[in-house]
């Protein structure tokens, strides 16, 4: 890991990780094999206030209206869905499906329901523009101590565009797995709070396999209490553009989150994550690994990862990391980590960004050793995601990514 | 007994100044269990003459033909290549991001032998053959080539050679960039093999000092894209002390 900076101990008061748009895989030059690592320069943007100084509001009037201009929206496509951010939203209940849990319970609340807001407030204005229309939240509440998993369905949303508020809490001690799988079609803004009570121990797992169409903006809004753990998963592999931006603060002392993202574009998809951990505690603990693969024309990816270490944050032990995997000419992969630090008693503190190519040269090399083209790239791809896979601790849900993540190799080779 | 023919191969390759002529006339024939040395200046083709037997893409086969036990290697796929029995240890050998080397091993071997090796006697001859070349044990689970030094990276393609056990190996300057420990090493690898399945040996060397550890039968001069002078390890030794001078002379370049 020779592009991760580690700061320990540091004495400075504020160190923006130093940042530039890594890698943008179409501009590598010719020959360049392997990982490209992200490398500390002087250009690129560096973020211009503290993160957690951002303007907050739930209300959507308070938001100009979206340019693409704004540093949260410059990455993205905002022209190809301006109803989720202008526009007239649908905030009714929709069709939901669980499977059966006892300890766990799922259920419509109204708007009034004292954890609303709790968790995180919207920093842009899809999410104000979701939280201003919904009429009930989902809420999933997860209590009793031992372990246990739900898979939460939703795959009836339609076409019609949709603002939704969904609330996962997990009461103190608790531990579970939670599953939202996400199928079909939907133009979708929502905002999804996860609060953890002292000690919880819970999995999210936010699966988006959309339809071909599918448009999705989702904020994540956790806090996480005492000596609580998070583990959060995004895996993104359907749908048009997929946006799902998780921010986690570590609001108790001993806190502890692991941060996984899994993404897959093809042919003209739009992938992003925009994760932010804010370090608000003593003796907090954070891990974000991203990994991505991308393949076919157009295929675009953006990963901006900010860790926050705040001045109540002493003793605090963060790495955070994006790599990706280009494996066609046309694809377009950002990767953007951000550091501020606040506190000069900080356990650890690092960043790694690469974005690495699989081109000719790798192919050549696997086939002369006797493997075929379709199985060399299923290697590679296989090998590289695995890391993340293997950290979701859902068994049956991991085999099931696997096959996934084969099918979204075939399905492209076939375009 | 098996046999690899290489018949008045000409080879050339695009580049932004036009088509360019490499190969011209290569005439070759190696029998299994020979040693042939191919010794040649820098740019005179040595590297693509064994790119083209491995099938690379970027060389384009003008006219000739390669034979192994007299099925014509030109037309198979680069993996079919490998399957038939060729194996090229290369010059530069790239790295493949999210493969363990661990991963790599048991796939070619399966995709070679058609079937998965058993598991304990496998692992075992992985390791064996790690040991001998004097690989740490941690290198079965780095990613393949990653943050290799060099040396480490020509080991890594001894080890597929002791492992995947071709009829017929094309060693691409293997020894350059080796100090002598590692050449040693290196050499004791190659040797092994030969003993172990009596493979064919074509040995690509700017040098004469692999030879010192790696016995050829055969050596052919290389100058021009096409074999200039060929004779017994004797010839290896003028080599070593003339250089490639007086092949040189008259320059045809252009
Ligand atoms: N892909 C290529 N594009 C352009 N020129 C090439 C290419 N490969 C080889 N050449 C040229 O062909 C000649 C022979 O190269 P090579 O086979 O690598 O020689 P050697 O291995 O003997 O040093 C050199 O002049 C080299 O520059
Ligand atoms: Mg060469």
């Amino acid at each position: 890991m020779s592009a991760a900076s580690a700061l320990s101990k540091s004495a400075s008061k504020t160190v923006p990780a130093p940042s530039k748009p890594a890698a943008d895989s179409s501009t590598l030059p010719p020959g360049q094999h392997g990982i490209k690592e992200h490398s500390d320069g002087r250009f690129g943007y560096v973020p211009v206030q503290t993160r957690s100084d951002r303007f907050k509001s739930v209300n959507v009037a308070d938001f100009e209206a979206v340019t693409g201009r704004e540093a949260v929206w410059k990455h993205s496509p905002v022209a190809k869905f301006t109803d989720l951010t202008a526009g007239d939203l649908d905030g009714s209940r929709y069709p939901v499906e669980s499977t059966p849990s006892a300890d766990i319970s799922v259920e419509w609340v109204p708007r009034t329901d004292a954890r609303i807001g709790t968790a995180g407030l919207p920093e842009e204005r899809a999410a104000a523009s979701a939280w201003s229309v919904f009429d009930d939240a989902l809420a999933i509440t997860v209590s009793g101590e031992e372990a246990k998993e739900i898979v939460v369905t939703r795959s009836g949303l339609g076409n019609n565009a949709r603002g939704a508020h969904t609330i996962i809490e997990a009461k103190p001690f608790s531990q579970a797995t939670v599953i939202l799988e996400n199928t079909g079609d939907a133009r979708l803004t929502e905002n999804l709070e996860i609060i953890l009570g002292e000690s919880a121990n819970l999995t999210v797992v936010s699966l988006q396999e959309w339809d071909d169409s599918a448009v999705h903006l989702a904020n994540h809004f956790a806090s996480v209490g005492r000596d609580a753990r998070l583990k959060h998963v995004v895996v993104s592999l359907g749908g048009s553009i997929v946006r799902v931006n998780p921010s986690v603060r570590l609001a108790g002392t001993g806190s502890d989150t692991l941060l996984l993202g899994l993404y897959f574009a093809d042919a003209g998809q739009h992938l992003e994550q925009q994760v932010y951990v804010f370090h608000d505690a003593p003796k907090s603990r954070s891990r974000v690994n991203y990994k991505g693969a991308l393949q076919g024309q157009d295929a675009r990816t953006v990963w901006i990862g900010d860790v926050l270490i705040g001045n109540r944050a002493a003793g605090t032990d963060s790495y955070e990391q994006n790599r990706n995997l280009v494996l066609t000419e046309g694809t377009r992969a950002d990767s953007i980590p951000n550091l501020e630090i606040e506190t000069g008693d900080i356990v650890g503190a690092g960043h790694a960004s690469a974005t690495g190519r699989f081109d000719d040269e790798q192919l050549f090399y696997l086939q002369a050793r006797g493997i075929t083209e379709e199985e060399a790239r299923r290697l590679v791809v296989r090998g590289f995601l695995t890391e993340v896979v293997q950290q979701i601790g859902s068994p049956e849900l991991e085999a099931r990514l696997q096959l996934a993540i084969e099918a979204e190799l075939i399905g492209t080779d076939d375009k | 007994m098996s046999v690899l023919e290489i018949k008045d191969l000409h080879v050339s390759v695009e580049t932004d100044q036009g088509t360019k002529q490499i190969l011209r006339g290569v005439d070759l024939t190696i029998n299994e269990g020979e040693i042939h040395a191919i010794m040649g200046p820098n740019g005179s083709g040595k590297s693509t003459l064994a790119y083209t037997i491995a099938g690379h893409p970027k060389y384009h086969v003008e006219s000739g033909s390669i034979l192994l036990d007299g099925a014509e290697v030109l037309k198979m796929t680069v993996d079919a290549r490998a399957r038939a029995g060729l194996f090229l240890a290369m010059q530069y050998p790239v790295e493949i991001p999210g493969v363990t080397v661990t991963n790599f091993l048991r796939t070619a071997k399966t995709a070679i032998e058609g079937e998965a090796p058993p598991i304990r006697t496998w692992i075992k001859d992985v390791r064996q053959a790690m040991t001998d070349l004097r690989m740490d044990k941690a290198f079965a689970e780095r990613n393949v080539n990653e943050g290799f030094s060099g040396g480490e990276k020509k080991r890594n393609e001894i080890l597929q050679l002791e492992l995947l056990k071709p009829k017929f190996a094309v060693l691409d300057e293997t020894d350059s960039g080796l100090d002598v420990d590692a050449l040693k090493i290196v050499s004791e690898g190659v040797n092994r093999a030969k003993a172990n399945t009596g493979l064919g040996l074509l040995l690509i060397t700017h040098y004469t000092r692999i030879l010192r550890y790696i016995h050829p039968d055969f050596v052919h001069v290389f100058v021009n894209g096409r074999i200039a002078e060929q004779g017994g390890p004797e010839l290896a030794d003028r080599l070593e002390d003339e250089g490639y001078d007086r092949f040189l002379v008259p320059s045809n370049v252009g």
